[in-house]
């Protein structure tokens, strides 16, 4: 009894943890068989289920749960069960239950289309028939329709036209009907009865109409042939829909196994990033699909977090070498004061080299934060219409004087106005990195080239140099944290202007590039000269400019 | 000058204390929010020194705001560990003037303390600036020298203006950068010194006495008499 097995399939849920994949596998093929509809089939599934885990688990003790609470679990697991968290499964009814719709609107069609023309047909030739007697009943009265009816039953060469005329007390006159048909009593209205002619009994159509005089008359169409062919065309429905549920159901299974196929394999590649194995990527088809496109992505995002987590890695062994460095060295001045200062002069002199050893450690430390807060986004909140070619021309300012003490020449090349959208601080301090780096290799009485020029809807800005420039191989690495070429290595520095560069540039979506200038480095950016609408719409207001003196809020810490 | 410090830390309290008081400032000290709120409530200072992370219940935030509510507008300086644009912009918003990072040199906190108080006290329009022998007419734009003319280009004139107006107070290299300039980041070459050496070319060089001095380790001062 379905009720009994249900009952106790919840009495053994209730108490049973989730169904095991092996009893999932099994129930598959009995739904299959048993139904399309969710209820049907999942009611099945647990029933089965439920019987065996229940088998096993009514040995043990324990309360039954109150009806009610019973109901509650057995509708939540049925919500979680496994089966319904398929997707494949989900899909795979979809599909099943899309088919048999367009399979069954098909067979209406087609009975429509035979039997339901059939019909009409009769009908049509049952009204002509009336039509043709009515005007020969006008024309002669009784003894022409007698007469009319005689000719037309004798002419029906496929024997299946119907008459019967008889007078008030319906005694037959004239036709090929032995008796009134006891079932026709409502006068002009159709029937579909059984009527016996000679020998033989046969499904007919039937339309009663009454003449002036108390005749009655019978019109109708033996329909035996219809019904043979309904009876056919129910068979072949039948066979049909059998051919469609065994067709629906390998489509069905296909489609879950094609979804599993598929799946398989962004599942694998996921559990084993999740185990820490970070090489793995998902496997490409080849075929374009969406599961390729998928899988597309999920790959540039691991490649991404892949990168974030070399990064991490990267900043950490930096940080470990870079900072111990000075730590160590301030440590040991500090040590050693206290240990050999021979006066106060030698020590003052070491707490204050030690000072500025620290200083240098703060400035790293904080140049690692800035850059760490500029990648995290944050500072677009800052972001504001700005005027690219004076904040190049008061850099050029800042810097060209710099320049010309080291006899090196700093040449602005550009034309006004450079409208762009932008943190007018990062840019400053990004072109200001480039100008310090350009400054500090370019060799004395060369010239170093300060331009912007707007191309279609990119602004370009080129800090380009005559020094040693940057080897090929070293040009991938230098934006890296603490990364300093061989050329670099002797110069002082903290090895972060470029990655500063490098994180302002892309939080403006721009790129920055550095290419040969034949010799020396020409460092361009490329950013978008106008932000979309919707980047706008994040920017708020900054409180207005500072007086002399005070500090811009938005003043960052000095790197 | 009177100076409320309100800073948790015994031992940067007792570094900036040692400092103010050594720079002839008379300083008040508070360990905690509330009875810096108390104290900068109930007593006249010149400045107070303010820092944002304090126990006891009132952050530096909320003092400085209570402060404002009540229509107290004296000069308040954050000096906060919270260093990230975010933490600057509240500062600043919240009512402080300026907004200085620990870890921090004392010079610039100094040099950046006696700014606070310098501004706080020229309210009426100032059209003439005097240092000495040096006279500016922020007017006419005209800088004269014992009664010679000086040619300035306008970035020199500006950075002139800035020293002449806080003359007598040290002045730091960042403050030049981001009074002068309006640049928001240290750099790491001389450029400052630069520019201040070719100010000094035209305004000093001609002339016995120089204005205009080097304070090691600090930054510029603009004073009349010569001693370095």
């Amino acid at each position: 009894m379905p009720a009994t097995s249900c009952g106790r399939t919840a009495r053994g849920e209730t108490r049973q943890a989730p169904i095991s994949r092996g009893t999932v596998n099994r129930i598959v093929p009995i739904w299959t068989k048993i139904g399309w509809t969710k209820i049907g089939w999942t009611k099945v599934g647990r029933t089965k289920v439920g019987r065996n885990k229940a088998d096993r688990i009514e040995a043990g003790a324990g309360t039954p749960p109150t009806r009610e609470s019973k109901r509650g679990r057995l509708l939540f697991r049925l919500r979680r069960s496994p089966l319904l968290r398929s997707a494949g499964l989900r899909f795979a009814a979809l599909y099943a239950i899309i088919f048999g719709l367009s399979a069954l609107a098909l067979a209406i069609f087609l009975w429509w289309a035979t039997a339901g023309l059939l019909n009409r047909q009769v009908e049509a030739a049952i009204n002509a028939d009336a039509q043709g007697l009515g005007e020969r009943y006008e024309e002669g009265g009784i003894p022409a329709l007698i007469l009319t009816i005689q000719d037309r039953l004798s002419q029906n060469v496929d024997e299946n036209a119907i008459y019967l005329l008889t007078d008030g007390g319906f005694h037959p006159i004239a036709g090929n009907l032995d008796n009134w048909p006891t079932q026709v009593s409502a006068s002009d209205s159709w029937f579909e009865l059984v009527v016996r002619r000679g020998d033989h009994e046969a499904l007919a159509r039937i339309h009663r109409y009454d003449l002036p005089g108390g005749f009655h008359l019978l019109i109708g169409r033996d329909i035996g042939s219809r019904a043979k062919l309904r009876s056919l065309l129910t068979a072949g429905l039948l066979w049909a829909l059998l051919v469609m549920v065994v067709l629906g159901s390998a489509g069905a299974l296909a489609i879950q196994s094609l979804f599993k196929r598929s799946l398989a394999d962004v599942s694998a590649t996921a559990d084993a990033i999740s185990r820490g194995d970070l090489s793995n990527r998902v496997r490409i088809s080849g075929r374009g699909d969406e599961f390729d496109r998928l899988a597309e992505t999920i790959n540039d995002m691991l490649d991404r977090i892949a990168r974030l987590m070399d990064g991490v890695r990267q900043v950490s062994n930096a940080i470990a070498h870079d900072l111990r460095t000075p730590i160590t060295r301030a440590r040991a001045r500090l040590e050693d004061a206290a240990l050999h200062a021979r006066d106060a002069s030698d020590l003052h002199a070491a707490v204050e080299r030690a000072t500025s050893d620290l200083d240098g450690i703060v400035s790293v430390f904080q140049g690692l934060l800035r850059i760490a807060e500029i990648e995290a986004g944050s500072r677009r909140s800052a972001f504001a219409s700005l005027d690219l070619y004076a904040l190049l021309a008061d850099l050029h300012e800042l810097y060209g004087a710099a320049a010309e003490e080291q006899d090196q020449q700093l040449e602005l090349l550009a034309k006004p106005p450079l409208a762009m959208f932008g943190d007018r601080d990062l840019l400053q301090q990004a072109v200001a990195n480039l100008l310090e780096n350009a400054l500090k290799f370019s060799p004395a009485g060369k010239p170093i080239l300060l331009g912007a020029v707007r191309l279609g809807d990119r602004i370009e800005i080129v800090v380009a140099d005559s020094g040693p420039g940057i080897p090929v191989e070293d040009r991938a690495r230098v934006t890296e944290r603490f990364y300093r070429g061989e050329s670099a290595r002797s110069t002082p520095g903290s090895g972060l202007g470029l990655s500063l560069v490098q994180a302002v540039v892309q939080l403006h979506n721009g790129t920055l590039r550095l290419e040969d200038n034949h010799p020396g480095v020409r460092a361009v950016l490329s950013l978008p000269a106008e932000f979309s609408a919707s980047r706008r719409l994040v920017r708020v207001e900054r409180p207005a400019s500072p007086k002399p003196g005070a500090p811009n809020p938005a003043a960052p810490a000095p790197v | 000058m009177r100076i409320l410090l309100v800073e948790d830390d015994r031992d940067v309290a007792g570094f900036v204390v040692k400092g103010l008081r050594e720079a002839n400032h008379v300083v008040e000290h508070a360990a905690n929010g509330r009875d810096g709120l108390f104290m900068a409530a109930s007593e006249q200072f010149d400045a107070i020194i303010l820092d944002r992370m304090l126990p006891g219940g009132v952050d530096g935030l909320r003092l400085l705001e209570t402060l404002r509510a009540q229509e107290n507008t004296v000069p308040v300086l954050f000096l906060s560990a919270l260093g990230q644009v975010d933490d600057r912009v509240k500062g600043l918003k919240a009512g402080g003037d300026d907004y200085l990072t620990k870890p921090f040199a004392f010079a610039e906190l100094l040099a950046r303390v006696e700014a606070l108080t310098r501004r706080g006290k020229s309210d009426s329009p100032v059209t003439r600036l005097a240092v000495g022998d040096l006279e500016m007419d922020l007017l006419s734009r005209s800088v004269k020298r014992a009664g010679q003319k000086i040619d300035l280009q306008p970035r020199e004139y500006r950075l002139l203006e800035y020293l002449m107006r806080h003359a007598g107070q040290v002045v730091t290299r960042t403050m030049l950068l981001e009074g002068v300039w309006d640049y928001h980041f240290d750099p790491q070459t001389n450029v400052i010194d630069v520019h201040v050496s070719r100010l000094r070319q035209k305004v000093d060089k001609p002339f016995p006495k120089p204005l205009l001095h080097t304070v090691r380790n600090a930054g510029y001062i603009m004073r009349p008499d010569g001693e370095g």
